[in-house]
């Protein structure tokens, strides 16, 4: 096996750029700034790449499996003799394939933002946190135990709210970065009950013994029953919501379309791509667990990934700011990831679905970054987020619409693109478990065609708009992370997955299902279709179809009133029934028991601070009067 | 020294002095006066340890060594004192007591 101790270097030089950055970047000239930044993720990019390749090419293979490999690992904190909570870095399939899609989005990114952020006030605290960004998540990945994956977790939560709240000028962008923080920051203290639980059932945070077929977590016998589910179910299910929210799953997704008010390279690299799949990693990560003592939580995790991806692809087809869409989208793409281990199996053919995650978690990367990228151009170009505001554009921004559309056939899953590869075997592993979940996937399926074509039909074709400016094709460094991606999106789906990612480490032959691929393909080129007639020109047909289901289109346009729902519950319960009496009794009992006794000694003093006169006469009479009256006292009384 | 003076004589004129010096140290508004009377305090404990001295261990001296100290100690305080005084007199311009009122509350 080859020695992987380089890795190291992948964590450590985020960080260091991240200090550089964030204490002298106001010293640095700002172009400057994101050159550093660039620079150092180009190198860690290339160790990535190293790592992933010497990794796959028999680094990391031993008699036919692939190995878990820890190349770094000390002992931070000693809790007991057996239980210990260490730093390390742990080399497998997963993380591996997790460390390219990281770096090499966020490469794209890094570069993108050159262009796209140039002159934006706060260039150089932009790219110090995109290196905190990059840090956490690559740690994330690496982690060995699951509590360092919390670290790490809280860590990518937080750059992700100083990213969304980047513009903080802007009272939208600070609720948004808020609200990410605090659904998000929700969802975690289930993952910390639940990483409690795990540990006190097994006795271990380490994953390679919580993951080993004969290791604690799996021979467990599932510790007691709780309202008719075992411990372990109740842990793993706790650890699930902790995923949810930070994958933004229903009904934890609220926070996602908010957090489009970031920068929108931000959005793609960390709404899109990387952050919000931790959740899927998370699952991925623990999944023999899953599938050996908690099989009713991944049960509910199929549910939750199907529902998610149903809802999400519902509303994305009614919202008209691209980025909303987009983030509706990625809900959409993670539930199918999600919904897609929830089905899977354990070990060779049978972990198609778990194959079939990690490879549309790595397709969807590509072709989402390069969604938003574009989306990115596209509002650079225009300045405004609206498709109401957009029609046309493919005469101004060649380069941009081919790679929109490029990221919008893969998506909407047509051969030979690298999303029909992956949505396929996802299908084949649904429809091999559960035939009413095979059917919501294929409508959504439809569906996502459709409105990711009616967003490309409304941005670059329909009528020309009269734009302030001649909207113009954005500056190079713009234009070839975006050719660069849409490369990656075409050819993803030729590489080997199922021989390099699977649920137990051993390579296996998959091959497509036309019986399933084909008419998936058909139900893509369907939702192609009504786009195509509904918004290539435009016409009085969107607006009747809204009108006819109006309900449901005002329903759905609503996002099913979450968000309504959300502020009733929060607002007019939790507030006003819990919230305002504890703050009532903190403000007048505890408060008040307080000023009470600081009332109390200082009118006291100022009763008896006439005393210090600084009259030394007085002190003189005070002293003797006392002095004859304690001799008195002494000779006549005592 | 005259026998026939008994002791009681000399503690009730260190007695008459004492009070006479707190009454000045009490009464009195001028700083310098004040000094004096605290001089007359001292001075009645003077007479106090020599009569004590004399009457109660005649073959001893240690009251006039006493008496030596405090008398030395007198003056060192007098020096100070007066020392004092004249720096209360350049920020206040008075030596008057109940002007000088500035160390309270």
């Amino acid at each position: 096996m080859a020695d992987f101790g380089y890795t190291l270097w992948i964590l450590i030089l985020p960080l260091v750029t991240f200090v550089i950055l964030g204490l002298f970047g106001m010293k640095i000239k700002g172009r400057m700034a994101g050159l550093t930044g660039t620079a150092s993720l180009a190198v860690i990019t290339a160790l990535s790449y190293t790592a992933a390749i010497s990794y796959f090419t028999g680094g990391g293979l031993a008699d036919g499996v692939y190995q878990k490999i820890i190349p770094f690992n000390s002992v931070w904190l000693n809790l007991t003799d057996h239980l210990h909570i260490d730093m390390g870095i742990l080399i497998d399939p997963i993380s591996v394939m997790m460390l390219v899609v990281i770096s090499t989005v966020s490469l794209m990114v890094h570069i993108y933002s050159l262009g796209y952020m140039k002159g934006e006030k706060g260039f150089e605290r932009y790219y110090a946190f995109l290196s905190l960004f990059s840090f956490a998540m690559l740690g994330l990945v690496l982690a060995t135990n699951i509590f360092q994956m919390y670290i790490f977790w809280e860590l990518v939560g937080v750059s992700s709210y100083l990213l969304i709240g980047f513009y903080y000028d802007r009272p939208s962008a600070v609720a948004a970065s808020k609200k990410a923080f605090i659904v998000t920051r929700f969802a975690d203290m289930g993952f910390l009950v639940g990483i409690l639980l795990l540990s006190f059932t097994t006795k271990t945070f380490d994953f390679v013994s919580l993951t080993a077929l004969d290791g604690p977590a799996i021979t467990s016998t599932g510790g007691a029953l709780f309202l008719g589910m075992s411990l372990m179910t109740w842990s793993m299910l706790l650890i699930f919501i902790g995923g949810a929210g930070k994958s933004a799953m229903f009904p934890l997704h609220i926070w996602l379309p908010d957090a489009m008010e970031g920068p929108t390279p931000v959005s793609a690299l960390i709404h899109a791509a990387t952050m919000v799949v931790a959740g899927v990693y998370l699952v991925a990560r623990l999944f023999p667990v899953y599938y050996f003592t908690a099989p009713e939580a991944l049960h509910i995790i199929a549910w939750v990934g199907a529902l998610s991806s149903l809802l999400a692809a519902i509303i994305a087809t009614t919202q008209t700011d691209i980025k909303r869409v987009l983030a509706y989208s990625t809900i959409s793409q993670i539930g199918y990831m999600i919904f897609s281990l929830g089905v899977s199996g354990y070990g060779d053919h049978d972990g198609l679905g778990f194959m079939a995650s990690n490879w549309h978690l790595f397709n969807h990367a590509m072709f989402k970054a390069l969604l938003f990228l574009g989306a990115g151009s596209v509002i650079h170009a225009v300045h405004s987020n609206y498709m109401t505001d957009m029609g046309s554009l493919r005469k101004y921004l060649p380069v941009t619409h081919i790679t929109f559309l490029i990221a919008c056939l893969t998506i909407a899953g047509l051969p030979p693109l690298s999303g029909f590869f992956s949505k396929d075997e996802i299908l084949t592993a649904a429809f091999h478990h559960d035939k009413i979940l095979f059917a919501i996937e294929y409508a959504v399926a439809g569906l996502t065609a459709f409105y990711m074509f009616r967003l490309y039909f409304s941005i670059f074709h329909g009528v020309d708009r009269h734009y302030h400016h001649t909207p113009h094709e954005s500056p190079a460094v713009m234009t070839v992370p975006l050719i660069i991606l849409a490369f990656g999106s075409v050819f993803a789906g030729f590489l080997p997955f199922s021989k390099l990612v699977t649920s137990d480490g051993v390579p296996f032959e998959s091959h497509i299902e036309w019986s399933i691929a084909i008419p998936s393909i058909l139900i893509g080129l369907a939702g192609i279709t009504v786009a195509w007639v509904m918004y290539r020109k435009e016409n009085a047909l969107p607006d009747k179809i809204a009108s006819t289901f109006r309900l449901s289109y005002r329903w759905a346009y609503n996002k099913f009133y979450f968000d309504e729902m959300y502020i009733f519950v929060t607002k007019k319960i939790i507030f006003k029934h819990i919230s305002h009496p504890v703050a009532w009794f903190d403000r007048h009992i505890v408060d008040g028991t307080m000023d009470g006794i600081a009332w109390v000694t200082q009118s006291v003093s100022s009763m008896i601070k006439g005393f210090q006169s600084g009259q030394l006469q007085k002190y003189g009479y005070v002293f003797v009067t006392g002095a004859v009256a304690l001799a008195l006292l002494f000779i006549y009384i005592l | 020294m005259n026998q026939g003076i008994p002791l009681e004589y000399y503690l009730i004129l260190a007695s008459a002095m004492f009070f006479i010096g707190v009454y000045g140290f009490l009464t009195r508004r001028n700083l310098i006066t004040i000094l004096m009377s605290v001089e007359l305090i001292l001075n009645s404990v003077n007479i106090n340890f020599l009569a004590f001295n004399r009457y109660l261990f005649p073959g001893k001296l240690d009251g006039h060594f006493f008496s030596l100290f405090v008398i030395a100690v007198a003056a060192a305080e007098a020096a100070v004192a007066i020392a004092i005084i004249i720096n209360i007199y350049r920020r206040f311009t008075t030596i008057n007591v109940e002007d000088v009122n500035s160390l309270k509350y």
